[in-house]
């Protein structure tokens, strides 16, 4: 088979093509952003996880150390649990207090780790005993109204 | 009467593009069949690829940059009335990745590769070179139409993922050099937003269906041409007006099933 230039563009336009949609993949979506390869497990349950869904971002300090693997309901419980994947790297100590947090006024929802003082490490499999949920806007404001309504009037 | 001209003449009419429905449909499915012929000699379907993708490859580099500079500006002045302008990245590529992308980059090549190829196959119908071709035991769908199928599919979506890429540094060149968006969270913001399965592969998914259904359609009103100047300018135009509003039609149908409701 004789080589031609036609071939030479076609097979330009086919890499230009490819490369545009790893681009997209890679720059525009969630493919190349931090991937845990080598992780362990540990859980969590919270009385309310508010707009939190699963692939959100774990951070401790502002940096990124895992991602939320799965979110269900417990039905012993009935609080939900989050199962969480944190890279190896990262170790935490065994009271490490989990809070849903918002990024911005209405951004998305993570879950951050505040280090507790223990010198034990949390394991594989284990679980977080201190939590915070989310907070729900709705919550705030209805607690806000009932302690101005008890207020004596002036 | 002309009450009942009238009622003859949409009858006939309705009655018409039922036939040909069926006609493309039973084309489409010639055109599956005859393929494996085309897959064997595929110097054919690259020599598609330059004239239906390479060809095509500026109109949509450039369409893209301009589409995604309006996005741009228009997102900016948008977001910015709610104070959240760092939102600008979402909004250029999920816009893109979703629906832009792939709509626009099916009209522009319907226009410029799917009118090209009726025009191609109309002007050999009327040639002769199709009887010719059947004279010397060639089945001309093999030969002529298989190849161009191929290339229009396998070309569809890689021009898409070209539009929505340029799009989206179109937008990064608006909102973040000119206006002066903050770049670091236009690219955060984007890639926390934009899931892989949901949005590109979906659009590309999309950009597939329009392919196929462009080149269906440009190919059998190209085949089905009457074989006169006439004809084939006649069906030059229909394939452009068809192919826009089934991809317009088809777009409603796919966001529906891939996006609504969740």
């Amino acid at each position: 088979m004789e080589r031609t230039g036609i071939d030479l563009w076609v097979g330009m336009f086919v890499v230009a093509g490819v490369a545009a949609l790893v681009m997209l993949a890679m720059k525009v979506g969630n493919l190349g952003t931090y991937n845990v390869s080598d992780a362990y497990q540990i859980h969590a349950y919270f009385a309310n996880i508010g707009g939190l869904k699963a692939t959100a971002s774990i951070k401790s300090a502002g940096v990124l150390v895992g991602r939320v693997e799965s979110i269900s309901l417990d039905t012993q419980r009935y609080e939900a649990k989050v199962v969480m994947n944190i890279d190896k790297r990262y170790q935490f100590s065994r009271d490490t207090i989990g809070k849903i947090l918002t990024s911005g006024l209405l951004g998305e929802q993570y879950i951050g780790l505040d280090v507790g003082g223990d010198t034990e490490m949390l394991k594989h499999g284990e679980q977080l005993k201190k939590t915070q949920s989310a907070m729900v806007l709705e919550d705030l404001i209805g607690k806000f109204m009932y302690s101005k309504a008890e207020e004596p009037a002036k | 009467m002309p009450a009942a001209k009238t009622i003859r003449a949409i009858g006939h009419r309705t009655i018409n593009a039922v036939w040909r429905i069926g006609m493309a449909t039973r084309f489409f499915f010639l055109t599956l069949m005859y393929s494996g012929s085309s897959f064997r000699r595929f110097h054919l379907i690259i020599k598609e690829l330059f004239s239906t993708g390479v060809m095509s490859l500026i109109i949509i580099v450039v369409a893209g940059l301009f589409v995604g500079m309006v996005l741009g500006l228009q997102g900016y002045e948008t977001l910015k009335r709610y104070g959240s302008e760092s939102a600008l990245g979402v909004m250029v590529a999920l816009g893109l990745v979703r629906e832009l992308g792939p709509v626009v980059a099916a009209l522009l090549f319907a226009s410029r590769a799917g009118s090209a190829m009726t025009a191609e196959i109309g002007l050999m119908k009327a040639t002769e070179q199709i009887s010719a071709m059947e004279m010397m035991a060639v089945h001309p769908i093999a030969r002529i139409v298989a190849p161009r199928f191929w290339a229009g599919i396998i070309s569809m979506p890689l021009l898409a993922a070209l539009f929505s890429a340029v799009g989206v540094f179109g937008g990064y060149f608006v909102g973040v050099v000119q206006i002066g968006v903050d770049e670091g969270s236009f690219w955060a913001q984007m890639q926390a937003a934009v899931d892989f399965e949901h949005d590109i592969l979906n659009g590309v998914i999309k950009s597939f269906v329009f392919g196929t259904a462009v080149t269906v359609i440009a190919l059998f009103e190209g085949y089905d041409a009457p074989p006169t100047a006439e004809g084939v300018s006649g069906a030059t135009t229909r394939t452009v007006v068809t192919s826009s509003l089934v991809i317009l039609m088809l777009d409603f149908i796919l966001t529906a099933m891939m996006f609504g409701g969740s």
